[in-house]
């Protein structure tokens, strides 16, 4: 028997929120920026219980992990829940670096190169 | 195999249509990633730190211990599942770009996580404490492994390098196209230079076609 060690893990079958599902229908990258679309957050004929603290908090636009960190969900939980947010539109997920073929496009690269000096 | 299919087995091809939706409004928004790895102890979090805009954020990574294949639990109830953690920071560049930072988790049994979270990325800062540079090993036959995108990154603990730049290539048996530099974990624009090092070399990696002499 491991010790659990980890302070913050409740003492709950964690992927009892996606019942038992570790993958969602479109996988979300972990850096990847969602925010609610609008009119989501009222809809809770579209939410289950699991997605509205997303929607609040999605708002602003946050990436996968963030959201994993600010409502204690572990990734992989998170990325699920808002797969399954996107697929029915209440969230929004904007573009990442790897989108189409896994390698961020050189032009992005530029972006970030000079971004980063800018710093 | 294209993509992640749920439920398994099952023909529930990816559907193109499905998002990412750019939202028209919001389409300028977009984000990058690029990750830090090493061994236990090198200096991933100070790093990430030192030029993350937000205290850097510690994720509980939940897996099965079997395999990434295992994509239903419920089909196994008895699995056991685990948690890693992972730390993550970010970088605002401009009002459009924001740029994360991952901390990779260092224990070995762990890394068949690194190809998820490769996925997409600039690129892999490893950074490789002298004094014990054995750690980092692992690390690189990863990324060599996958052929991703690597600079080596010497984290001067106190300001000193123990050993050369070249002691570390040598020991490593690196690429000589692969930049090894030395860094301060601590310090926000020698962390700045190193991820601008990365980010140089992924590029002239890109300009220079496969294969193609020199
Ligand atoms: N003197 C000195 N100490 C450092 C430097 N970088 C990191 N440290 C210290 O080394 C220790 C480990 O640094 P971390 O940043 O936690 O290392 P890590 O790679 O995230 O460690 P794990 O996540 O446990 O593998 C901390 O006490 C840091 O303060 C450095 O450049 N100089
Ligand atoms: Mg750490």
């Amino acid at each position: 028997m491991e010790e659990l060690s980890n302070d913050a893990t409740p003492i709950v079958r964690p992927y009892a929120r996606t019942r038992g599902r570790t993958r969602s229908d479109y996988d979300l990258p972990i850096e990847a920026l969602v925010t609610t679309a609008d009119g989501a957050v009222g809809d809770d004929a579209r939410m289950n219980p699991e997605h509205r603290p997303i929607a609040d908090l999605c708002r602003q636009v946050q990436s996968v992990a963030e959201v994993a960190v600010r409502l204690a969900l572990p990734l992989g939980v998170a990325r699920v829940l808002l797969g399954d947010m996107a697929r029915i539109g209440l969230v929004i997920v904007h573009a990442t670096a790897g989108d189409a073929t896994g390698q961020p496009p050189v032009a992005l690269l530029e972006k970030v190169l000079s971004g980063l000096r800018q710093l | 195999m294209t993509g992640p299919v749920w439920p398994r087995p099952g023909p529930t091809p990816p559907d193109p249509a499905m998002p990412p939706v750019p939202d028209p409004s919001r389409a300028s928004r977009s984000s990058a990633k690029i990750v830090v790895a090493g061994g236990f102890g090198v200096g991933k979090t100070t790093f990430v730190g030192a030029v993350s805009e937000i205290t850097p954020l510690r994720t509980e990574a939940l897996m099965t211990e079997a395999s990434t294949d295992v994509d239903d639990l419920g089909s196994t109830p008895d699995k056991e599942t685990t948690t890693v953690a992972m730390d993550f920071g970010r970088v605002s560049l401009g009002d459009e770009l924001i740029l994360y930072l991952f901390g990779t988790p260092g224990q070995h049994r762990f890394w068949f996580m690194w190809d998820d979270l490769m996925r997409g990325a600039i690129g892999v800062v490893v950074l490789v404490d002298t004094r014990r540079l054995g750690d980092c090993f692992a690390a690189v036959d990863f990324v060599e492994d996958r052929g991703l995108n690597y600079i080596v990154a010497v984290n001067c603990f106190d300001g000193i390098a123990r050993h050369g730049v070249q002691d570390v290539r040598e020991a490593l048996s690196i690429d000589p196209d692969v930049p090894v530099v030395l860094t301060d974990a601590r310090q926000r624009e020698s962390v700045k230079q190193t991820l601008i090092e990365l980010v140089e070399h992924v590029l002239r990696q890109r300009r220079q076609p496969v294969g193609s002499p020199g």
